[in-house]
């Protein structure tokens, strides 16, 4: 199990998520996708204690359930990695191609 | 204080402070996250490459997904280092742990991507997920000179250096044919690993196995890998004569050129150095100049900067980072939609 969540009263709206075995690679760059979206209030993360190999994710939302904001930020850094590699493949190519 | 407008976020970099110069328009940092606008707005530049290193400009991204792909290449991209040593005879003066950990530093040229990680330490080793090499070595005089012909250690002993030329690879099962040994081996054959004298032997076993630079720095694949902001630096009013050649100081050599048109003299920006500008502000100790320049840096364009240690090639190193991160995320995703 590499992601837990912490029980709370908000019916979902306002959740902090367990990672574990993640630091700040992930934990930076899912907060930052995360707290550009409309309806998140807040989004923040931490790593509690540097010997703990864990990293906390909050997100409240203004309205909609805080593991769909989630679930979208994960799909959305999956997107980023898609595009990252195809632009950086086809600057590769071209670098090759006006070399020789 | 001068400010820019044009389409581009910046800062300006005036005489004690940095100062922000947002545009008008949008920019990456002020809208909701949307694979397409990302996808509109990302450009990639490779600027020089070759097997170590690597210059490229990503430009129109958020500086926290510059700065994931920065950490997931020091720290998350896999590669294959001595671990583990067994050390059958050391009678030199070099400790055993001092010993298995210089053979941990040496860079091996093994691919990663052909091996897999161990699961559980106490197993034992496999030809999938481990390198066997070998480093037996004894000290002793030399019978072919005499000590009169010379005294210098390296020709009165035999074997008084070690160097990692002399680490052998010993396949396991089916390496040998999947594998050469200038393929698996040490990058560098002049590493000096230890000094020796007559009587002094060493016999061990080392077992390179797969890890990242998480567990231990010498599992990363990347010399630094870093990023720096484009420089832009704006020659607002002109500088001519003697005060040109005075601002042509005052930057990185080449960032500045003087430009000769009749009997002028007169400062230009030299547009393909001004990338490697250091930001230097010695501008500033000039009154006469300091009003005729604008510096500033571009907060959506990074220069990414990839020195590898010889592993892998560098391009290599950035699209292992995206595949790591890509595989963490859609774990993360399948376990919550379960």
């Amino acid at each position: 199990m590499s992601v837990s969540q912490i029980a709370d009263f908000s019916h979902g709206t306002s959740k902090t998520f367990v990672f574990q075995n993640e630091g700040h690679t992930l934990g930076n760059a899912l907060k930052g996708i995360i707290s550009s979206y409309p309806n998140v209030q807040f989004c923040g993360y931490t790593v509690p204690h540097p010997a703990e190999n864990q990293m906390h994710l909050r997100i409240q939302m203004f309205k909609g359930q805080a593991i769909d904001a989630l679930k979208k930020g994960l799909a959305d850094l999956i997107q980023v990695c898609d595009i990252t590699l195809d632009k950086f493949d086809e600057a590769v190519v071209s670098f090759n191609t006006a070399d020789k | 204080m001068e400010t820019v407008n044009d389409e581009k976020p910046r800062v300006i970099l005036t005489e004690h402070k940095v100062v922000e110069n947002f545009p008008q328009g949008p920019t990456v940092y002020d809208d909701h996250f949307d694979a397409k606008y990302f996808k509109k707005k990302l450009q990639i530049v490779v600027i020089r490459r070759n097997n170590t290193d690597m210059e490229f400009d990503l430009i129109g991204i958020q500086h926290f997904l510059a700065n994931t792909f920065r950490r997931l290449m020091l720290s998350e991209v896999p590669t294959m280092a001595i671990d583990k040593v067994h050390v059958l005879n050391n009678t030199s003066i070099i400790q055993d742990e001092v010993l298995a950990h210089r053979l941990g530093l040496i860079p091996l040229k093994a691919d990663p991507r052909l091996f897999q990680s161990v699961a559980d330490v106490n197993e034992a080793p496999t030809e999938k997920n481990t390198l066997e090499f070998e480093l037996k070595v004894k000290c002793s005089h030399n019978r072919e000179i005499s000590k009169k012909e010379s005294s210098r250690a390296e020709d009165i002993y035999k074997n008084s250096n070690v160097y990692s030329k002399q680490i052998k690879w010993v396949p396991i099962g089916s390496q040998r044919s999947r594998f050469n040994e200038s393929d698996v081996g040490p990058i560098h054959q002049d590493i000096l690993i230890a000094k020796m004298r007559p009587g002094h032997e060493l016999d061990l076993k080392l077992f390179a196995t797969k890890s990242n630079g998480k567990d231990h720095a010498k599992f990363s694949p990347v010399a630094t890998a870093f990023y720096r902001l484009l420089p832009d630096i704006k020659i607002v009013k002109p500088v001519e004569g003697e005060a040109a050649f005075r601002l042509q100081k005052c930057f990185s050599q080449g960032v500045i050129s003087v430009r000769k048109e009749n009997d002028r003299q007169y400062a230009v920006v030299n547009e393909s150095h001004a990338r490697y500008d250091t930001g230097c502000r010695n501008v500033f100790r000039y009154d006469d100049l300091k009003d005729s320049v604008v510096m500033s840096k571009i907060q959506d364009h990074f220069i990414f900067t990839i020195e590898s240690v010889g592993a892998l090639p560098p391009d290599a190193i950035f699209r292992e980072a995206l595949s790591v991160l890509k595989a963490k995320c859609s774990a993360l995703l399948t376990e919550l939609n379960v």
